[in-house]
């Protein structure tokens, strides 16, 4: 569904990411993991366009639609303090829109049914600044979710929730991935939490994949150790990998 | 009942049909009694049944003398539809600027387009001394220090709004210098340029305001359209872009057409200041947050207020004449205040 070939990052002339060859199938959901800096955000950003890159970003083999063919979910979305969430979500529609041209019913229909969706109707009137971080996080998501695009990029979705947060707002992505047959790209730091949803990870490390497989491949004590650092444990669950931080000084 | 300091229901992005309403009434009040009140008393009624009488296919006894309607036509009438013009352009720009920049202290001459006009203008008083080259030097000045602006912007930060906002500073800066340097060499013209930077509706009849009219028509489309794309543009330029938003080309279009019209204004009314900033602001604070209510309504509420502030200039130091730049700052300033504080509360 969406592939990248041979895209590189560069920052001032020197390299940051690439080249990199990825490619997602229809209704996979792909988890990005890497120490900081490894440049999952940046392999977020080509593919919707809004970083200079080598290489070619396509979506079913074609080139990409700004807008309609992937929503993207920022790390640190902006989220103007007086703006409405039903005002918010419908900034996702504008791909759907006319530099001139006004929303229509189904326009709006389709921000309710997001709102919903994401149990956020209640919210519809609340101003963006008075969002708790889980119900502002759900506001961007709903947003993405408006832009009816087939492939969401998720970059750090859980990074300010709390643990049931976090489960909450991936089981949803998961509900819409099963459902609406979208595909998810994520980038993540919570590699347990990776692991159990995504159907395969890819580790970046200084900018290029370092590992890809399913997550029990990914997941090892030697990948991790040598891309993040000694102190990591892996445990093995029923339910997929769980990693461990080791506390290093005593 | 205990409620939280923070409102819990957001202002809509529809304006609805009550602030617009308001805004006409503004508008046809503050023209009404800006045709009725001056030197010549002129009786409101007359002035409306005259009004009326001069639409085609209507006849009506205004009662005014020839010499009466003369003054209403050729004198008072350009005055207040060029300050109703002139109002409305700034009050519009501004709004336009500040989302553009997504900086609440951006008025319309951010770019520079003051400081170039200012030089443009003391080049014209000083140099030439034909005072009929005022508009068009304020023009190209005002118009040549934007296009410089943009040229240093993107040649130093390429499509980053801040690096915008400080080619401005540098250009405003050096054309001031440039233009203290040309007023010291020609102290003659020092009032006659102060006058003007103070801003003033001194008209010739409607030849300023037809030369004015395209400029400010044209802006005023093409910004009343991005409306919408403003508010896109509030969640910042990358998260805008991967809605398909151009968000260079978006910004272009609407600095040209806001710094077109202001220019234009410019040219014709000297530097009023704080219309840009208040008359936005102060709609921000009444009637939300949306580029959809804001640009309308600084359309109509900024020709409103300019309007009323001509009124004062020409009356509280009646024979002679303040500068509208003093009363927008005198006025404006203190009333925004007063909203800032009524709608944030004490604090």
């Amino acid at each position: 569904m969406i592939s990248w070939s041979n895209v590189e990052v560069a920052y001032e002339g020197r390299r940051v990411l690439g080249p990199i060859d990825i490619d997602v199938g229809d209704g996979e959901w792909l988890g990005l993991i890497g120490p900081n800096g490894a440049g999952k955000t940046s392999l977020l950003k080509t593919a919707v366009g809004v970083i200079p890159h080598e290489g070619t970003v396509t979506f079913g083999g074609q080139q990409g639609r700004r807008g309609l063919d992937a929503a993207w979910m920022p790390q640190r979305p902006h989220l103007p303090d007086e703006m409405g969430v039903a005002d918010y979500v419908m900034l996702g529609r504008t791909p759907h829109l006319g530099y001139l041209a006004a929303e229509t019913k189904h326009d709006v229909g389709t921000v309710y049914a997001a709102l919903e969706r994401l149990d956020l109707s209640a919210f519809a009137k609340r101003p963006l600044g008075t969002l708790s971080g889980g119900e502002a996080q759900r506001a961007v998501l709903a947003r993405a979710l408006a832009q009816e695009a087939p492939v969401l990029l998720l970059d750090e979705p859980t990074a300010s929730l709390d643990v049931g947060h976090a489960v909450e707002v991936l089981d949803v992505v998961d509900e819409l991935r099963r459902e609406e047959g979208l595909t998810v790209v994520t980038a993540a730091h919570d590699l347990t939490l990776a692991g159990r949803y995504a159907d395969r990870l890819v580790l970046i490390s200084g900018g290029v994949v370092a590992a890809s497989g399913s997550p029990g491949e990914v997941l090892t004590e030697d990948n991790l150790k040598a891309h993040y650092g000694a102190g990591i444990r892996v445990i093995e669950d029923r339910d997929g990998p769980i990693v461990v931080p080791m506390r290093q000084r005593t | 009942m205990i409620r939280d300091t923070a409102p819990t229901e957001a202002r809509s992005a529809r304006i609805g049909w009550i602030p617009p309403a308001l805004g006409v009434i503004a508008v046809l009040v503050a023209g009404a009694v800006g045709a009725t009140v001056g030197a010549a008393g002129l009786d409101p009624g007359s002035v409306v049944a005259a009004v009326v009488d001069a639409m085609p296919g209507v006849v009506v006894d205004s009662g005014l003398t020839d010499v009466e309607t003369s003054i209403l036509f050729e004198i008072r009438l350009p005055r207040v539809v060029l300050g109703a013009i002139v109002g409305a352009v700034l009050a519009v720009a501004g709004a336009s600027y500040q989302g553009v920049f997504r900086n609440a202290l951006a008025d319309p001459f951010l770019l520079g387009v003051a400081a170039g006009a200012g030089l443009g203008a003391t080049v014209a008083f000083s140099v030439t001394g034909d005072s009929t080259l005022l508009a068009p030097f304020a023009f190209i000045g005002g118009m040549a220090a934007v296009v410089v602006t943009y040229a240093l912007g993107r040649s130093v930060g390429g499509r980053s709004a801040t690096s915008l906002i400080l080619a401005g500073v540098a250009v405003a800066a050096f054309a001031t210098a440039v233009q203290t340097y040309v007023l010291q060499q020609n102290v003659a013209t020092l009032r006659e340029v102060y006058s003007w930077i103070l801003g003033r509706l001194v008209t010739v009849g409607w030849k300023d305001v037809w030369g004015l009219a395209p400029y400010a028509g044209g802006a005023s489309v093409v910004l009343f359209a991005s409306r919408r794309l403003l508010d896109v543009l509030s969640i910042g330029d990358d998260e805008a872009s991967a809605l398909g938003i151009n968000v260079s080309r978006v910004r272009l279009v609407i600095v040209v057409a806001a710094t077109l019209a202001t220019a234009a204004a410019v040219s014709v009314s000297g530097l009023i200041g704080f219309v840009g900033i208040i008359v936005p602001h102060t709609i921000r604070l009444l009637f939300g947050w949306s580029y959809r209510v804001i640009i309308p309504l600084s359309l109509l509420f900024g020709a409103a207020f300019l309007m009323l502030a001509d009124i004062a200039a020409r009356t509280l130091a009646s024979p002679a004449e303040l500068p509208i730049g003093v009363v927008t700052a005198f006025f404006g300033a203190p009333f925004f205040l007063l909203v800032l504080r009524t709608m944030r509360g004490p604090t």
